[in-house]
């Protein structure tokens, strides 16, 4: 039997194949065309290498992050790559996660995040999906909201977030070569963040 | 010896940048060009430049020559996933003459702080004949 956390990675991997092609379109516009290449080699590795019985959380999300930063290529390689190590760390050890879990992980990936790619809210990157939606996972879980509850505010801030991203100019990666010329369009990296989010929140639906 | 690490999106950029500094390099053999991905497609392997930069290291450090975006953050997290210590640094130089600068200094035998220092100061020189 596959582990949750494996099933829940797979979803998150499908999702961003799916949108291989969105994602690739996406980077056309303001950058190289390459973030749904990109992640979808990195998760097409993933779900070949990653161990499916493997239940310890922080074991499995380490895998991924060696996995993304050595398959995916771009910027988001280092970035997601990342992110999931950091991720893992105050999850080693555990099989299952609480919503204040939840919490560790989201100031683990940004802080990884911003660790890396030195970047910060509004310079058209992940983080204007991430960030939101880290803040509204926050306050619904401090309100004393389910798990389910608290990843459907922080969906809702992701793709605010991603619309945000279409009125501002980027100041970081490839698109900031556009300059102004970058307004208009969303961030592919904020997309994939929130594409991400919105499997975790389903698959969290599922159990 | 100091060892240089070359590394670009492109497979055939690091090799031509390595090429070029050879010529410069005197003895050192430690000079690696790490381009791409492992099937050959554009983009940048952190875990591929780590393994560079050990290949790299004599003893005396390394000093890295890095392309753009990626080029710098893969670098990084390469640095991050070193699992013996080297003493090896990203120049803050174009990758071209950063090379072929550090890769002459390297040759007489100096320190990782002078072949750092030579690959920076060829940000000053000027196209401007
Ligand atoms: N410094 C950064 N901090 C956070 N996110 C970033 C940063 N730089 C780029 N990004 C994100 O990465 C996405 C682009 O990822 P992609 O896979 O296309 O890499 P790339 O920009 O083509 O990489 P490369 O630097 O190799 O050209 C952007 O849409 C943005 O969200
Ligand atoms: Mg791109």
């Amino acid at each position: 039997m596959a582990s949750k956390i494996y099933q829940c990675v797979e979803q998150i991997g499908n999702a961003i194949i799916e949108n291989k092609d969105f994602l690739t379109d996406l980077d056309r516009e303001i950058g190289d065309a390459d973030h749904g290449v990109n992640m979808a080699r990195g998760f097409t590795e993933v779900l070949a290498v990653l161990p499916q019985e493997e239940a310890d959380l922080g074991v499995v999300l380490k895998k991924v992050g060696m996995t993304l930063l050595s398959k995916v290529g771009g910027a988001s390689g280092p970035l997601y790559g990342t992110a999931y190590m950091k991720a893992a760390v105050p999850l080693a050890g555990k099989t299952s996660l609480t919503v204040a879990d939840g919490k560790a992980v989201f100031e683990a990936v940004i802080g990884g995040i911003q660790m890396r790619g030195k970047a910060t809210r509004g310079e058209k990157t992940m983080l204007d999906a991430l960030i939101p939606a880290q803040e509204a996972y926050v306050a619904a879980a401090d309100a004393g909201a389910d798990a389910a509850t608290c990843l459907e505010k922080a969906c809702e801030a992701a793709r605010e977030g991603v619309e945000y991203t279409k009125t501002i100019a980027a100041t970081k990666g490839r698109a900031s070569y556009l300059g102004e010329r970058s307004i208009g369009h969303q961030d592919p990296g904020a997309t994939s963040a929130t594409i991400t989010l919105e499997s975790i929140r389903d698959f969290v639906k599922g159990m | 010896m100091v060892g240089i690490v070359v590394v670009s999106h492109s497979k055939k950029v690091a090799e031509g940048v390595v090429e070029l500094a050879a010529q410069m390099a005197g003895a050192n053999d430690h000079i690696i060009p790490c381009g791409g991905m492992e099937d050959g497609s554009i983009g940048t392997d952190a875990v591929r430049i780590m393994e560079a930069i050990s290949d790299a290291n004599t003893g005396d450090g390394v000093a890295i020559l890095v392309d753009l975006g990626s080029g710098i953050l893969s670098t990084q997290t390469a640095l991050d996933l070193l699992e013996e210590p080297i003493d090896a640094r990203i120049a803050d130089a174009p990758i071209l003459e950063g090379a072929v600068a550090a890769a002459a200094e390297a040759g007489q035998g100096t320190s990782l702080d002078a072949v750092i220092g030579a690959a920076e100061e060829a940000r000053t020189f000027s196209k401007n004949l």
